[in-house]
């Protein structure tokens, strides 16, 4: 049997989305047999293949089964597996209420979601409340691994550190949520570094990534190829800038990304995103003001495209906000302009490294 | 909903961000220089949804967000049409 989708059930996505999550069940989708009611159960054949290759391919994984919390855990741990899974869902709720709060924990969006378990009661109940989940039934094991919306063109070192990234994600989250104070304090208490850089080409394959996952905070939703970006880089006409954040739990890698069209009197911003893992941070705001700074100092005039999604209305405050006006409109894009007189600084509690003056 | 009552709603929320319950009317939220853009969208889509009004990309200018005063001026103006 294939996938349970068929196209019409699809929610029509302009492009074909990644999945950047799997959700296993467990009984007779991980381990054949029934833990509570069987004495043993023994790991399906393949799956700790499928499981450690998605792992290095930087996608995700969390669980949503109907089982004893501890007892599953312990299972999984006796495994070897358990690291594996963010998240995991293991209660008596109903799947799709599991599903979508492992999409909320991971602040990712449920149309990149894979959901796979054995029982097509399961697959249909989650189907039916989220049509834009992929659902797979778990005896095509074997199919996972070919199927293309899990087989990302490159593999990035940020790719295969995603899992990590999201773990110390956690711990920050939760001394977020125990601390006590303004929540600027709180970010001053990160000690974050912004490194903002001209992009190099061992660079170019995390910025395709990153204009390919971005959906949320891409201003124009515009993406591009690995060799339209390393067109870019060299071209005297752009400038494609890189940023990189950490902070004292670690690295949350290469996040942003910017694209400018310069002439000689006039810079237009085509791209700019950010990796939704960053949102609270600010750094959308940071990477903009140091575009305004270094157009003002350069004596250029700084206009931005913007193209409203149903997904993106942040990156449009984050232009308004910032003192960008609209000064021109065609079809769906939007031009922005700013007029440079006041430029707004960067917030103290991050240090922000900057690229050689242009 | 008076202006007062409007006033005393966003005070509610900026206090959890901001964790300052006396803000004055008058006084410039972003005075800092800078704005955290997360911050800027959660505060657009509190007085969108708890105040019930629909704001337009001509409303989203940072000098109709800067102090109490001029977010209830803002929603009276909305509110009027």
């Amino acid at each position: 049997m294939d996938t349970m989708i068929t196209p019409e059930r699809v929610v029509a996505p302009k492009k074909q989305k990644k999945i950047k999550c799997v959700v296993w069940d467990l009984d007779q989708t991980i381990w054949d047999g029934i833990l509570l009611e069987d004495q043993q159960v023994a790991l399906r054949p393949g799956v700790v293949d499928v499981i450690k290759t998605l792992d290095e391919r930087g996608i995700l994984q969390s669980i949503a089964s109907k089982n004893d919390h501890g007892a599953a855990m312990l299972k999984l741990g006796e495994f070897g597996l358990a690291e594996y899974f963010l998240y995991p869902q293991i209660n008596w709720n109903a799947k799709a209420t599991a599903v979508a709060e492992i999409a909320k924990l991971l602040n990712i969006g449920l149309d990149t979601l894979a959901f796979i378990d054995d029982q097509p009661f399961e697959r249909d109940e989650v189907q039916f409340s989220w049509p834009e989940v992929h659902c797979f039934d778990g005896a095509d094991l074997a199919e996972l691994l070919t199927t293309p919306a899990l087989n990302p063109q490159v593999i990035t070192r940020d790719a295969q550190m995603r899992r990590q990234m999201y773990l110390s994600s956690a711990a920050r989250e939760a001394a977020e949520k125990s601390f006590v104070g303004p929540q600027e304090a709180f970010l001053a208490s990160l000690n974050m570094l912004l490194r903002i850089f001209p992009a190099q080409a061992a660079d170019l394959q995390r910025a395709e990534e990153l204009t390919l996952r971005t959906n949320q905070l891409n201003a124009t939703g515009y993406t591009y190829s690995y060799a339209e970006l390393d067109h870019f880089r060299q071209s005297p006409q752009h400038r494609l800038l890189m940023a990189s954040l950490d902070d004292k739990y670690g690295t949350y890698g290469h996040i942003g990304l910017a694209l400018l069209a310069c002439s000689e009197e006039l810079w237009t911003i085509k791209l700019l995103l950010m990796s939704c893992r960053v949102m609270s941070r600010g750094v959308g705001s940071v990477l903009l003001s140091y575009l305004m700074q270094s157009a003002k100092a350069a004596g250029v005039r700084l206009q931005a495209e913007f193209v409203p999604t149903d997904r993106n209305r942040m990156m449009n405050i984050t232009y308004r906000f910032a003192g960008f006006e609209e000064v021109a409109q065609v079809g769906e894009l939007q031009l922005f302009e700013h007029n440079l007189q006041a430029v707004q600084a960067f917030p103290a509690y991050m240090q922000v490294e900057l690229p050689p003056p242009v | 909903m008076t202006k007062d009552e409007i006033k005393q709603q966003i005070r509610a929320f900026l206090a959890e961000h901001i964790r300052r319950a006396d803000l004055p009317d008058d006084e410039d939220i972003f005075a800092g220089g800078y704005v955290h853009s997360m911050f800027a969208m959660q505060l657009v889509l509190f007085i969108e949804s708890q105040l019930g009004v629909q704001l337009s990309n001509q409303d989203l200018r940072l000098d109709n967000f800067r102090t109490l005063n001029v977010m209830a001026d803002l929603l009276e103006r909305k509110r009027a049409i």
